[in-house]
């Protein structure tokens, strides 16, 4: 795969609540720059804050990674969300609609897959958890004829 | 090369303790007009001459213990709350920690002017070694300024900060029994709260039987402020009041419903007009144009 916007990636602190909401403007800001619609840019941030407020309280905080994608097809953005904290012992259980170990809705995971194209979680009991989510800007139609 | 520490002579930093004590009052008088001391002790010239007094004791009891670079040194602790004082003074009428911090560089100069004229000869090692500890102790007072500035300024972004929470989250009657909150902004925890009791607070106030949650101004829902509003929505209920959540755009409905939150239990409309209407049919208010009556026919 190409990997041509790799040199642009920005790494975001993760530590508190205030660091979340510029996360979300990070993310928002960057999505817009590569021709994200409204629509997707909604999912996109909303993906950011579940998964940035999970490294957050789940993982005890760490970072986040934004990288701009461009595969010669379409732009894209992936989003990496890391932290050193207890990791998920239960894969399976931590997608599941509505688990929660701590009073949420449990909505976050399996939300925020639901909201990309692609999803990767990896984890281990007692290193920490890293999510990577990835979306492309959808594509237009090849061609309009009659438009100009 | 020998150095002498442990000379017959005092060392540089006792010649310069000893020197600020001696001349406390003319070192005094040269700083009690610069702006630091001035702005910040505004009763009376008096005033700032004593506060002058009480930065020269600090700095002569700093080098006489020998700690001429340590910002923690004893010797300051009865001067931090002063100058923490002035540094919050001073930022408070505008000035970046760089200005403040430039203030406290422009003292260095009068009293240096001042040890050298101590000296009959002050090209000797020794008056230069004393110069030298002098600049240093006055560069050590100026970090510690700083810190006092940049505390301060942490204070302030706080105290802001706990006042956006107050303003940005109004409670307004817009009829008898009808209350309306426009949402603006990030809803994290904090803010939710803030929401939910001015919100509880205006329903028991105005006996409201309707209140209207508009997130128009709401950039994000996710899980979490979806949980929030939830919750206000339930605590409302058991106020007596109902209510109605609006403003909900339309990137931000696809967005919940793929994240998979089920709104089904609270009531929506497009609106915060559309809200007012709900709530005021329920009522048995009608609004109607006025003037189609009577002149049109
Ligand atoms: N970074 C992480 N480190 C450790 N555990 C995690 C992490 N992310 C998620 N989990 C675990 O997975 C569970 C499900 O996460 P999910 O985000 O779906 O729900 P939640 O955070 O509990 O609630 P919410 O709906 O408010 O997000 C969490 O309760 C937690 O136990
Ligand atoms: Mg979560």
């Amino acid at each position: 795969m190409q990997s041509s916007g790799q040199a642009s990636a920005t790494s975001l602190p993760i530590g508190s609540d205030a660091d979340l909401a510029w996360v979300r403007q990070q993310v928002r800001q960057c999505a817009a720059q590569l021709g994200f619609g409204l629509v997707q840019q909604t999912k996109l941030v909303t993906a950011a804050s579940e998964l940035a407020r999970n490294t957050l309280v789940h993982g005890g905080g760490g970072r986040a990674e934004i990288t701009p994608l461009d595969n010669g097809r379409s732009r894209g953005l992936r989003m990496s969300f890391i932290d050193n904290g207890p990791g998920i012992r239960d894969m399976e259980l931590a997608m599941t609609d509505g688990y929660t170990t701590g009073g949420g809705l449990g909505l976050g995971l399996s939300g925020a897959k639901r909201l990309v194209h692609e999803f990767s979680v990896d984890t281990e009991p007692g290193r920490g958890t890293t999510v990577t989510a990835v979306a492309w800007v959808a594509q237009v139609p090849a061609s309009r004829p009659g438009v100009g | 090369m020998r150095v002498p520490e442990q000379d017959a002579a005092e060392s540089a930093p006792q010649v310069v303790s000893a020197f600020l004590e001696r001349r406390k009052e003319q070192i005094a008088q040269r700083w009690a007009d610069a702006p630091l001391f001035r702005s910040v002790f505004t009763v009376s010239r008096d005033e700032a001459v004593e506060a002058c007094k009480a930065v020269v004791d600090a700095l002569s009891d700093v080098a006489v213990s020998g700690r001429l670079e340590n910002i923690t040194a004893p010797g300051f602790t009865p001067v931090r709350d002063q100058l923490g004082r002035m540094s919050q003074t001073r930022t408070r009428t505008g000035s970046t920690p760089a200005q403040i911090a430039d203030e406290v560089a422009g003292l260095r100069v009068p009293v240096v002017d001042l040890l050298r004229e101590e000296f009959t000869d002050p090209t000797t090692a020794q008056a230069q070694e004393c110069v030298m500890a002098l600049t240093l102790l006055l560069g050590t007072l100026r970090l510690v300024v700083m810190e006092t500035a940049l505390d301060a300024n942490a204070e302030l972004i706080e105290r802001q900060r706990q006042q956006l929470l107050e303003v940005a989250t109004p409670v307004i009657k817009l009829w008898e029994g009808t209350v309306a909150v426009p949402l603006i902004g990030t809803l994290d925890s904090a803010r939710s709260q803030v929401v939910m009791e001015s919100l509880l607070e205006a329903i028991v106030d105005q006996r409201a039987r309707y209140a209207i949650l508009d997130i128009t101004g709401v950039p994000t829902v996710d899980s979490l402020v979806a949980q929030h509003l939830m919750k206000t929505v339930a605590a409302a209920r058991l106020m007596g009041a109902e209510c109605i959540v609006s403003g909900i755009r339309p990137a931000i409905a696809q967005t919940i419903v793929q994240l998979g939150i089920d709104l089904g239990s609270v009531l929506t409309r497009a609106s915060l007009s559309d809200a007012l209407a709900y709530a005021l049919g329920k009522q048995g208010i009608e609004v109607s144009r006025a003037d189609t009556g009577a002149s049109a026919r």
